[in-house]
C-alpha cells in the first residue's frame, strides 16, 4: 500500500469521531433515499403484478340500468379488448355482535366460473355456487375485523329486504386495496366492507334481470382511453349513465398512486436537505485537517508530489468519510424500507408482498452522496493543492483578529471569554453560518415532522366537528320522496333530520372540465350550512352554485363566472350556473347548489338520497335496530366511528412517521454541532489548554468551547422554524390533491417539540466534546509551537 | 541583594516515571529543590534532563509519581485536579517559550483574562506597563513582534501577583535583542513584584541573571551553585 493511502486510512481512524458524524448525516439522507424509493418500488411492483394477475380494469363506468345487449357495443367501441358487465349497490349488513349498522359494497360475480376482469384473490373458501342466492364472497379483511370466517352467516338488507347470507369465501380484490367507505377519511375494515354475490341473486333483488348497472373494461395497448371512455358515455348516456372513468380515478387505485407520488416527492426533497448538510460537513472537516497539515503538504509537495496526487489524497478521504455514509444509509435504508412496505400493507391490502428494492435505488443515492461529498470537498482541497512547498519552511501567519465588526461598546461590556467566543464567530463566518444551516435544517425537518399530526388533527377537526352538526348519516338505494324525512324524524332519538341529494355531473368553464357533482342542500339547513375551513359558513345559494376553491382553481372560475353543469342523472339536464361563493375545503371539491333547485330542475320530484340525522347517543342502539330494518337503507355512517378509526390510524402511522424523522434530524444536529465543536477544539485545544495552565478551571474553558455551538444552535432554532415553516408549505403544496388538501396548521407544540429535540441533540454533541477536555496536554503547550 | 533564604516552593524525592516494567522511563529520580522566596533560580540542562518536567511539576499542571510538594512549607492540600488548578490560578505565573496568547483578544485582554481571576491582581495597564508595552496594549497578538508578545505574555503572568512566576526557554524563540528585552523585564518583575522566579535555559549565558544555578543531567539535580552577583541582562550575551 502507498504512504498516501496509509495515511488516507490512518486519518480516517484518528478522526473517526468527526468521519461519523458526517457519515451518520450522509447515512440519513441516504436511509431517507432507499427507504422512499425501495418502498416505492416495491410497492409498484406489488401493485402492478396484482392488477395484472387478476385482471384490474382500466375504466369503469355506473349507469342506471342498461340492458345486457349494450355489452356487446361496448365491446365494439375501438380499443376494448375486455368487458365485463356487473350488478352492484350499497346495503347495509347486520352482523351478529355489532350494534352500528355495517355498510357492505354488493358486487356481482358471474353465474358460472370467475370473473374476466377484477377477478378476486381467494384467501379461503370458494366462490359462491351457481344459481345459489344466499352465498356469498366477503372482502377478508371486513369478515376478520368482526372475527367471521367460512360457514358464518351475516343478514343482509338486499334492497329492503333481510337476507341470511352464508360466507363461503374470503378474497382480496384489486378494486379494494384500499377499501374505503362512504363518508370516511380511511379505511375502516369494521364500517365497511365488501360482498360479491351471484348476478341472478343481486339481479332478482335489485330488479336488474337481463340488465346491468355497473361496468368495467380494458383497454388493447393501442387504445386511446380518453376516447374510448367518451364513447362508453355516450352509449351508457341514455340509460342514466353516471360517467365512466379511468383507472387513475377510481378510488382505492387513486390513494394507492397518491401515496406513490408522497413517497416519491419525500424521496427528493428531504435527501437533499441532508446530503446538502453533509456536503457542507464534509468541506468543514477537509477544510482544518488541510490547515492543521499545511506544512504536511507542503512536504509533499517539496519531495516532488503533483498537485492532482495530493488533490486525489483530500478527494479520496471526503469519498471515504461518505462512502461509510452509505454504506450504513443502504443498511438502515433498506430495513426501513422493508419495515415501511409492510406498513403500508396494513393500511393497502394486497395478497403478496414483494419486497423488492430496485439496484436504482442504491446506485442514485451513492452516486448523489459521493457528488455532494466531492462538492463540499472540491474548495478544501483547492486549498491544499495550493499550498506552495516553501510554506513548510516558514510559520504560519499568525492569524489576524481585528475589532472592526464588533464594536468596543459591546465588546467592553462583555467578560473575556466570551469576547474570545464572540470574536472567533465573527473571523469564521462561513463556518458559523453553515452549523447555523445545518442545525436550522434540522429543526425545519423535525417541525415537517411534528406538525403532521396536528395537521391531520386539525383537518379531522375542521372535517367532523366544524362542518358537521350531525353524528349519523344515512344513504338511500334510490331517491326517497321529501315526506319521508318524518320517518327518520319518528326514528328513536333522532332530534334533527336534514335531507341532501348529491348527483354526477360534468362541471365545464370553457375547454377545462372536472367530473365531479352537485351537491343539493336544504335552502335552511337545519345542522350542516355549507362550511368554509376558515371558520365561517355560507348560506345556501338561491340560485347560482358555490364552488370549492380547488374546484374554482381547477376550472379557471371565480365568483360571478358562470360554470355549465351538465347532470348525469334524472332528466340529464345541461345547466348555467353563476358562481355566487368559494369556499376553502379539505376533503373533495364539492359544488352546492339549493336542493329544491336541483330537485326541480331535474324534474323527478322533491326528493333526497341521503340524511343526516342529529341522534341522541343514548338512543342509538334503538335507532340501529330500527335502521338495520328500515328497507331502501343502503348506508349507515357513524361519525364518531370514522373519527376514532382516524385517530387510531394516525396513532400508529403518525408516530412511526415522527419517530424515523427524530432519529435523522438528531443525527443531523449532533452531526453538525460535533463537528462544529471538534473542529473549534482543534484549533482552540492550544489556547484552552494554556487557560488550563494559567488557572482556569475546566467548566471555565467549556464556555469557551461551547458558548460557540450554543450561541449558534440558539440563533439556528428560529431559524430553523422559519426553515421548518417553509418545508411544510412545500409539503402541503405538493401533497395537495383534488381529494385531499392537508391543512397548513403549524402547532406551537410541533415548534417546541422540535426545537427541544434539536437543543438535546446539540447538548448530547457538546457533551462528546467537552469528554475531550480531559484529555488536553497542558505540557505540550509549553513545549510546541502551533 | 542578600540572597533570600526562606524557601516558598519545595519539593522532596520528587520521581517521575513514564510507562511501567521494562518501558518505563524515568524522567526524575527523587529530587529535593527549594524555590526560595524573591530568588531568581535558573534551571539548566541538556534535553532530557529532567528540567522541564521538574517545572511541570513546581507548576502543577502535572502530578509527581513519588514526592512531596510544599508551599510555604505545607503540603499541598492534594493532587486531584481541582486542587492543582487552584494552585495554579492562586499562586503561579507561567511564561511559555511559544508565548501562546489568546491571538482573539488584545494585548490589554490578554492581561485582563487572568486578572478577572485573580484575587488582588495588578491592572492589566500596570502590568503591561512593567513590560514596557503600556502604549502597544490595544493591539492585537498578531500586530506585536515575537518580543513584544513575549512581554505580554510576562504581564500576563505576574498580573495577578504569583508568588512563584515559571518560566519555560522564555526567550528560546527570539533573537539576542528581543532576547535581552524580555529577560530585562523578567528580571524587573523578580525585583519589584519580588515573585520567586524559576527559568529554565539551555543557554549557559543567561545562568549570570541567576541568585542560584541549578544543573540537571539524567533526572538528576547534578549543581547546585549561588552567584555571588547578578548579571543585568544587558550585560550578557550569547
Amino acid at each position: 500500500m502507498s504512504p498516501l493511502n496509509r495515511k488516507l486510512l490512518r486519518d480516517l481512524w484518528r478522526l473517526r469521531g468527526q468521519v461519523l458524524s458526517v457519515a451518520l448525516v450522509v447515512a440519513s439522507g441516504v436511509a431517507l433515499l432507499v427507504m422512499s424509493l425501495s418502498a416505492v418500488s416495491s410497492l409498484r411492483a406489488t401493485t402492478d403484478a396484482y392488477y395484472d394477475r387478476y385482471g384490474f380494469a382500466d375504466a369503469f363506468a355506473a349507469v342506471k340500468r342498461a340492458p345486457e345487449r349494450l355489452a356487446a357495443r361496448i365491446r365494439a367501441i375501438p380499443g376494448v379488448q375486455a368487458v365485463e358487465t356487473r350488478v352492484g349497490a350499497f346495503a347495509i349488513v347486520d352482523i351478529p355482535g355489532m350494534a352500528a349498522p355495517a355498510t357492505a359494497q354488493l358486487l356481482s360475480l358471474p353465474d358460472r366460473g370467475p370473473p374476466t376482469l377484477n377477478r378476486l384473490a381467494m384467501k379461503s373458501g370458494r366462490l359462491p355456487a351457481p344459481g345459489r342466492d344466499d352465498e356469498a364472497v366477503a372482502l377478508a379483511r371486513f369478515a376478520e375485523a368482526h372475527g367471521l370466517g367460512v360457514g358464518d352467516e351475516v343478514v343482509v338488507l338486499l334492497n329492503g329486504a333481510r337476507r341470511n347470507v352464508r360466507l363461503v369465501g374470503l378474497a382480496l380484490s384489486p378494486e379494494f386495496v384500499y377499501a374505503m367507505g362512504p363518508g370516511a377519511l380511511i379505511p375502516d375494515e369494521r364500517s365497511f366492507g365488501v360482498l360479491w354475490m351471484g348476478r341472478k341473486a343481486l339481479a332478482a333483488a335489485y330488479d336488474l334481470d337481463g340488465a346491468f348497472n355497473s361496468v368495467a373494461l380494458t383497454f388493447s395497448h393501442d387504445a386511446r382511453p380518453a376516447e374510448a371512455v367518451d364513447r362508453l358515455d355516450r352509449l351508457l348516456d341514455r340509460y342514466g349513465g353516471a360517467g365512466a372513468f379511468l383507472r387513475a380515478d377510481q378510488t382505492s387505485n387513486w390513494f394507492l398512486m397518491n401515496e406513490l407520488e408522497q413517497l416519491k416527492t419525500m424521496a427528493t426533497v428531504l435527501p437533499a436537505i441532508f446530503l446538502a448538510a453533509a456536503a457542507f460537513l464534509t468541506n468543514t472537516v477537509l477544510a482544518r485537517l488541510i490547515d492543521i497539515e499545511r506544512r504536511d503538504i507542503s512536504l509533499m509537495k517539496a519531495f516532488g508530489y503533483r498537485n492532482v496526487e495530493i488533490g486525489l489524497h483530500y478527494s479520496l478521504l471526503a469519498m471515504a468519510m461518505t462512502a461509510v455514509g452509505v454504506l450504513i444509509g443502504w443498511g438502515v435504508g433498506l430495513a426501513l424500507g422493508r419495515y415501511n412496505t409492510e406498513v403500508y400493507a396494513t393500511l393497502f391490502t394486497f395478497p403478496f408482498l414483494t419486497f423488492r428494492p430496485a439496484a436504482g435505488e442504491f446506485v442514485i443515492s451513492a452516486g448523489v452522496s459521493l457528488a455532494a461529498a466531492l462538492a463540499g470537498a472540491i474548495f478544501a482541497v483547492r486549498r491544499a493543492v495550493s499550498v506552495k512547498p516553501a510554506d513548510a519552511m516558514r510559520p504560519p501567519l499568525p492569524v489576524r483578529y481585528g475589532d472592526g465588526v464588533l464594536p468596543k461598546r459591546l465588546t467592553g461590556h462583555l467578560d473575556h471569554p466570551t469576547r474570545i467566543v464572540l470574536r472567533q464567530l465573527v473571523r469564521a463566518p462561513l463556518r458559523a453560518l453553515i452549523t447555523v444551516v445545518g442545525v436550522a435544517l434540522a429543526v425545519g425537518v423535525l417541525v415537517m415532522a411534528m406538525q403532521w399530526r396536528g395537521a391531520i388533527e386539525h383537518l379531522a377537526t375542521a372535517f367532523f366537528e366544524d362542518a358537521q352538526h350531525h353524528n349519523i348519516t344515512v344513504g338511500f338505494y334510490e331517491p326517497r320522496p321529501m315526506s319521508a324525512r318524518f320517518d327518520l324524524a319518528r326514528l328513536p332519538g333522532v332530534l334533527a333530520v336534514e335531507p341532501t341529494r348529491a348527483v354526477s355531473a360534468d362541471l365545464i368553464a370553457g375547454v377545462r372540465k372536472h367530473r365531479g357533482g352537485l351537491s343539493g342542500v336544504p335552502a335552511e339547513p337545519p345542522l350542516n350550512a355549507i362550511h368554509d375551513a376558515r371558520g365561517w359558513t355560507y348560506p345556501t345559494p338561491a340560485g347560482g352554485v358555490v364552488l370549492s376553491d380547488v374546484l374554482a382553481t381547477k376550472l379557471g372560475l371565480g365568483v360571478g363566472d358562470e360554470v355549465t353543469a351538465k347532470v348525469l342523472a334524472g332528466a340529464r339536464p345541461t345547466l348555467k350556473l353563476p358562481v355566487v361563493g368559494l369556499v376553502e375545503t379539505y376533503i373533495g371539491a364539492p359544488a352546492y347548489v339549493d336542493l329544491g333547485i336541483l330537485n326541480r330542475t331535474l324534474g323527478d320530484g322533491r326528493v333526497f338520497d341521503s340524511a343526516n340525522l342529529l341522534v341522541d347517543p343514548e338512543a342509538t342502539p334503538a335507532l340501529f335496530a330500527e335502521l338495520k330494518a328500515t328497507p331502501g337503507v343502503a348506508a349507515v355512517t357513524v361519525k364518531a366511528r370514522a373519527l376514532l378509526k382516524l385517530h387510531e390510524t394516525l396513532g400508529e402511522t403518525v408516530l412511526i412517521f415522527t419517530s424515523f424523522f427524530v432519529v435523522f434530524s438528531g443525527a443531523l444536529a449532533i452531526g453538525v454541532t460535533y463537528n462544529a465543536t471538534r473542529v473549534a477544539l482543534s484549533e482552540r485545544g492550544r489556547e484552552l489548554a494554556t487557560l488550563r495552565v494559567l488557572g482556569f478551571r475546566r467548566s471555565e474553558i467549556s464556555y469557551i468551547l461551547l458558548a460557540e455551538s450554543a450561541l449558534l444552535t440558539l440563533l439556528a432554532l428560529p431559524l430553523g422554524c422559519l426553515a421548518g415553516y417553509g418545508l411544510v408549505w412545500l409539503l402541503v403544496e405538493s401533497f395537495a390533491t383534488e381529494l385531499f388538501r392537508v391543512p397548513f396548521a403549524i402547532t406551537p407544540d410541533a415548534y417546541a417539540y422540535a426545537v427541544l429535540t434539536t437543543v438535546a441533540a446539540a447538548a448530547i454533541a457538546a457533551m462528546l466534546t467537552r469528554r475531550r477536555l480531559q484529555d488536553l496536554d497542558m505540557v505540550a503547550v509549553l513545549k510546541t509551537r502551533e | 541583594m542578600t540572597s533570600p533564604t526562606t524557601p516558598v516552593l519545595s519539593g522532596r524525592g520528587l520521581t517521575k516515571v513514564y510507562g511501567e516494567g521494562p518501558s518505563a522511563v524515568h524522567a526524575l529520580r527523587g529530587v529535593d529543590i527549594d524555590l526560595n522566596r524573591g530568588e531568581l533560580m535558573v534551571l539548566l540542562g541538556p534535553s532530557g534532563s529532567g528540567k522541564s518536567t521538574l517545572l511541570n511539576i513546581l507548576g502543577g499542571l502535572d502530578a509527581a509519581t513519588d514526592g512531596r510538594l510544599l508551599l510555604d512549607g505545607e503540603e499541598l492540600p492534594g493532587h486531584d485536579d481541582d486542587a492543582l488548578t487552584r494552585y495554579r490560578r492562586d499562586s503561579v505565573g507561567f511564561v511559555f517559550q511559544f508565548y501562546n496568547l489568546m491571538a482573539s483578544l488584545t494585548a490589554e485582554e490578554n492581561v485582563a483574562l487572568v486578572t478577572e481571576i485573580a484575587d488582588d491582581p495588578l491592572s492589566p495597564a500596570d502590568a503591561l506597563d512593567i513590560v514596557g508595552l503600556g502604549d502597544r496594549r490595544r493591539h492585537f497578538p498578531a500586530e506585536l513582534s515575537g518580543g513584544e508578545q513575549q512581554r505580554v505574555a510576562i504581564a500576563r503572568a505576574i498580573a495577578k501577583r504569583p508568588r512563584i512566576l515559571l518560566c519555560d526557554e522564555p526567550t528560546g524563540a527570539l533573537d539576542i535583542k528581543t532576547g535581552v528585552l524580555v529577560l530585562e523585564a523578567i528580571e524587573r518583575v523578580n525585583r519589584e513584584l519580588g515573585a520567586s522566579t524559576a527559568l529554565i535555559t539551555h543557554n549557559m549565558a543567561i545562568a549570570g541573571l541567576a541568585d542560584r544555578v541549578v544543573s540537571m543531567a539524567d533526572g538528576r539535580i547534578v549543581e547546585t551553585r549561588a552567584n555571588a552577583e547578578r548579571l543585568a541582562p544587558a550585560d550578557i550575551s550569547w
